[in-house]
């Protein structure tokens, strides 16, 4: 049914906000006819921006969107062959069932009978027949979204938007009208882009599927793709469980995480730090002493297929799944199949901000003030009483308003909930576990600079913190072209 | 019970705080009492006077005076006129007003709503002076007592309007435009087709806010017309005072009691369906 034929094609899309928050940011991609495409993301990712840009709610503020070619960024909505199911219906509460249905037909000014046709063959489809005259609050939830779906599919558009449609839905209509939706777009072959936060709904779904993050796409592809190979820590993360190492990569098939060297189907640079992502279902259970690793068990749930079980592995946590139990405090071990080790390139391996020297030999980066050794700029400088800078060859230098680049490592960085030892505060806004760590990022809510580390504390998401950088790890550079 | 009481001082502070609790059927009572006094008792003193003759006997006469009388026909009239223009022109006036005010950004539409219901809190009295001093520069007044009174009556009446239906409009659920938009209806057609209809319980508020005001606003009319447009509530004041008749005063206020009556049933009937839960009064 999918054709290679592209029906939408996003260019360097952009949307910014009037607060300057910017949605979406320089996304690039195309659809093709036909397709179950799917936005999958947190909250505020930009998935439904992008949704709204497609059906022409929101104009983009940079790029183009082209439907079949043609550039449609400045087409009002009721100009596109795009129609939208929304998040909480809209259905319009002065008229009935059928009125609701048929409101885009009689637009279209068709006949009558036609539209009483049409309206009659989409009933039959959503599973509502005799509901015509019905008046659409005293529809439940499920009959509400069969009826906003109805409204847009009886128009017969080229490309059916559907912005969370399930959301309000219970967990148990809301799997069956997954499975309805599916069999709906077999029947009416139109494309489908569908925005949701939950992967189970996106990978059952989906034929294509866009993880997004902050505007930013981050890996597009297959269900089976994205479950399996995972572009980067945050798809993994966000799509079903796993568990994420720290690695590094010794080259020839190798890579090295959890204390021992594994093969591997991945090629890397050699040497390279990498995050290690292992599906629990991929740690396989073997008698103790005869995997690659060995542990103890430290927990163990039943979740009616399987067990879920952690395994403490020096410190080290690694989350199995298994249809075997084993008891708490058993002694087990382990091996992961080379094909089930999936190596990505590590996002981080250091913090880098622009910032500026002050009067008081502090810089100012990351929405913050902090305390540095400015010495470091110049090799063998020192600090007289006033405060100027007497480089080694015996030069006076005022290093206010000097702007530097500014290095911290992941490992130099400490937050606290006492906003006052910090030299910027920040909210988490996100933590992904590696293993044995957690990897952190704070963003400030100034400019939103971030702050990625590591720690092996338990933080939760949204805390509110300040930011801690020991004088002796910032590492300061001069910024080319302040250079006195 | 003496030992419970000093072996749990919390509970006894407890059992005192319920003595202050009242029920629901007591809360009434003091508006219970209000509504006798000034609204049961008043009623029933202008029926006992709509329908006696000076001598205190029974009589439909009064209300024969009033229908065979060219002249308060004629005043009757001019207020249902008055009334009719002042509401049509307000909510004409009114209706882009809130509808703009409503697309402004949140922030800011404060400030802007604000700057038109200002108006409101300077006493009306003063305000209609000054407007009609400014007709008076125009050297309007005296010439178009109609016109000056219609006027007079907008000015005064038109943050009534605007409020209610403002209300509805800032409520009214933004996905509902998109959703005709997205169907293919034009900017004009989603007007007419979603947001007019839901606006709808808005628009009845209004009316009912500055229509019945309207009809016996007396002040207003004799400001704005040099008294030479005598309203309904003008001849009230009349009878009840220098006219010195309390059963003929009874009878116009009785009739336009049942005007306001008549017209606030036809109103409901437009609003007696689902979206009435969905406007707002003030």
């Amino acid at each position: 049914m999918t054709s290679e034929e592209k029906i939408i094609e996003l260019i360097d899309l952009s949307r910014e906000f009037e607060d300057g928050t910017v949605a979406v940011d320089k996304v690039n991609l195309f659809i093709r006819k036909g397709e179950f495409v799917t936005f999958l993301g947190p909250s505020g990712c930009g998935k439904t921006t992008t949704l709204r840009m497609i059906a022409g709610f929101d104009r983009p503020t940079g790029g183009k969107i082209l439907l079949n070619g043609e550039d449609i960024s400045s087409l009002p909505p009721n100009k596109r062959p795009i129609n939208t199911v929304f998040q909480r219906y809209a259905l319009f509460p002065h008229l009935n069932v059928y009125e609701n249905i048929a409101f885009g037909l009689k637009l279209k000014k068709l006949s009558k009978p036609v539209i009483a046709q049409k309206v009659e063959k989409t009933l039959k489809m959503v599973d509502l027949e005799g509901f015509e005259k019905r008046s659409v609050a005293t529809l439940s939830g499920g009959q509400q979204q069969r009826v906003a779906i109805a409204r847009a599919i009886v128009n017969e558009p080229e490309i059916l938007l559907l912005d969370e449609p399930l959301g309000a839905l219970d967990l148990k209509m809301r799997k069956d009208m997954q499975l309805e939706l599916k069999e709906m777009h077999k029947k009416l072959g139109i494309t489908f882009i569908y925005v949701t936060h939950d992967q189970e709904e996106a990978l059952t779904m989906s034929d294509t599927i866009v993880v997004m993050k902050d505007g930013v796409i981050q890996q597009v592809g297959d269900p089976k793709d994205i479950y399996n190979e995972p572009k980067n820590a945050f798809v993994a993360d966000f799509i079903g469980e796993s568990n994420i190492f720290s690695g590094t990569y010794l080259g020839n098939r190798k890579v090295r995480f959890i204390g021992q060297t594994f093969d591997c189907i991945d090629d890397f640079p050699v040497n390279e730090k990498v995050d290690v992502v292992v599906r629990p279902e991929d740690v396989i259970l073997t008698a103790y002493g005869e995997g690659a690793v060995s542990g103890e068990i430290i927990s163990c749930i039943f979740k009616g297929v399987h067990y879920e079980m952690v395994m403490l592995v020096g410190k080290t946590e690694i989350v199995i799944q298994s249809t075997v139990e084993r008891k708490v405090g058993e002694k087990v071990s382990v091996k992961i199949d080379p094909d089930a080790i999936h190596i990505m390139a590590k996002e981080f391996s250091v913090n880098l901000y622009d910032g500026y020297i002050t009067k008081k030999n502090t810089v100012c980066f990351g929405d913050g003030e902090f305390q540095c050794d400015v010495t470091q700029l110049y090799p063998g400088s020192f600090l007289d009483e006033e405060g100027y800078l007497i480089t080694a060859d015996g030069d006076k230098i005022d290093l206010t308003d000097v702007n530097v680049k500014v290095e911290v490592g992941l490992k130099d960085i400490e937050i606290s909930d006492d906003q006052d030892l910090g030299g910027a505060i920040g909210n988490i806004v996100s933590m992904i576990y590696k293993g044995d760590h957690y990897q952190l990022t704070v963003r400030t809510d100034e400019n939103e600079e971030d702050f990625v580390f590591d720690t092996e504390d338990t933080w939760n998401e949204n805390d509110r913190v300040s930011v801690i950088i020991p004088k002796e790890k910032i590492k300061l550079s001069l910024a080319a072209e302040e250079k006195k | 019970m003496k030992k419970e009481k000093s072996a749990d001082p919390s509970g006894s502070a407890k059992q005192k705080k319920s003595a202050f609790r009242f029920n629901r059927g007591q809360l009434c009572i003091p508006y219970g009492l209000f509504l006798a006094l000034f609204v049961i008792f008043p009623l029933l003193l202008i029926i006992y006077y709509a329908f006696t003759a000076k001598d205190g006997s029974f009589t439909f006469g009064n209300f024969i005076w009033f229908f065979s009388s060219p002249s308060m026909l004629y005043n009757l009239g001019i207020s249902i006129l008055i009334g009719l223009t002042t509401t049509v022109i307000c909510l004409l006036l009114g209706y882009p007003v809130a509808y703009i005010l409503s697309r402004f950004p949140e922030r800011r539409r404060g400030i802007l709503l604000l700057l038109f219901i200002m108006p409101m809190w300077i006493n009306f009295v003063l305000r209609a002076l000054a407007m009609r001093e400014i007709l008076d520069l125009f050297g309007m007044l005296g010439k178009y007592n109609f016109l000056n009174t219609i006027i007079g009556m907008v000015y005064d009446y038109l943050p009534f309007m605007i409020l209610p239906l403002y209300t509805t409009l800032i409520k009214m659920d933004k996905s509902l435009e998109e959703a005709a938009l997205d169907l293919g209806a034009g900017k004009a057609k989603v007007f007419t087709s979603v947001t007019l209809p839901l606006s709808l319980p808005g628009i009845i508020s209004g009316i009912t806010m500055v229509f019945m005001p309207t009809m016996t606003c007396y002040v207003i009319s004799g400001t704005f017309s040099n008294n030479k447009v005598t309203i309904i509530g003008k001849l009230i004041e009349t009878w009840f005072g220098t006219g010195d008749n309390w059963h003929y005063g009874s009878v116009i206020a009785l009739v336009l009691l049942i005007i306001m009556f008549l017209s606030t049933l036809i109103e409901g009937k437009f609003s007696d369906d689902k979206l009435a839960t969905r406007g707002t009064n003030l």
